[in-house]
């Protein structure tokens, strides 16, 4: 292995300070968490409901959909997950990508993509159930 | 760009007290590491399964606003799920999603500062590969049970 160099006159630490890579850690730790606690039931009810509802016709699906306990709920869940998809790529994303440019990208679009989705989903409901 | 290498060289480097440089040591990571075990195995399932989920919302998605398009629109979306394609789809979605969940929930346990111990992890990993199983096999018992 070659021999450490340091070409600079400034310490180790002073090169590294401020250059943390979350900033924000405590809140996105945090609400990864609370997020997750509210999909805990929420992932329960949605995934035994779409279980009973294999050869639901148009009719059928949009009743359901436009019910408002079931509209509200699903409008709950689409928050909370799309919330903690976001946030959890996030990590992925700072783990693997390396480079703060193409770093900063891939983030960029995730967000907007989980925006553009939860957008999405969101409109449909509202559009079935109001 | 510049400053990632930075910041990596200026940690991994450091100084001896008669002041010579030293490479400090990296934690011996993948070479070292068998990574059969279970436990790091369930943490990378953990992270590869929340991210296909993250692809699984997509057709969540495409499922909501095809209802909200109309009637043909909607039986488009059906066909798919129901083809072989989209049952084998849904069949993974559901076991992905059971894992994350379950898993997520033994995260949320070890947040509380309990069940680190050796035993206690193997344990409530265990639990979470069989609760996996048997929750995905009564999703499609109660998709089966209303279909016939």
């Amino acid at each position: 292995m070659a021999a450490p160099t340091i070409r600079s006159l400034r310490s180790p630490l002073g090169r590294v300070r401020g250059l943390g890579a979350a900033k924000g850690g405590t809140h996105h730790w945090w609400m990864m968490r609370v997020t997750s606690i509210a999909l805990l039931p929420l992932t329960l009810w949605l995934v035994f409901s779409l279980a009973r509802m294999p050869d639901a016709t148009w009719q059928q699906a949009t009743a359901w959909i436009g019910r408002p306990f079931n509209a509200v709920l699903l409008l709950a869940f689409l928050a909370a997950a799309f919330h903690h998809t976001a946030y959890g790529l996030q990590e992925v994303v700072e783990d693997y990508v390396r480079g703060e440019m193409t770093k900063l990208g891939a983030l960029l679009a995730v967000k907007g993509l989980c925006a553009v989705l939860w957008l999405t989903a969101t409109l449909a409901v509202l559009r079935i159930a109001v | 760009m510049s400053k990632t290498i930075d910041t990596r060289e200026a940690v991994m480097v450091g100084r001896r007290s008669d002041g010579t440089l030293v490479r400090r040591p990296l934690s011996p990571h993948l070479q070292a590491y068998d990574m059969l075990q279970m436990t790091s195995a369930l943490s990378i399932t953990h992270r590869i399964t929340g991210v296909v989920w993250s692809v699984g919302m997509v057709f969540l998605v495409w499922w909501l606003a095809s209802a909200a398009g109309g009637e043909a629109s909607f039986n488009g979306a059906q066909w798919f799920f129901g083809s072989f394609f989209g049952i084998l789809g849904l069949l993974g979605l559901t076991a992905v999603a059971w894992y994350h969940t379950l898993n997520g929930l033994r995260h949320l346990y070890w947040d509380s500062g309990r069940g680190f111990d050796l035993p206690t992890t193997y344990l409530t990993g265990r639990a979470v590969l069989i609760g996996t199983a048997a929750l995905t096999a009564l999703t499609w018992l109660v998709m089966l049970i209303t279909w016939i």
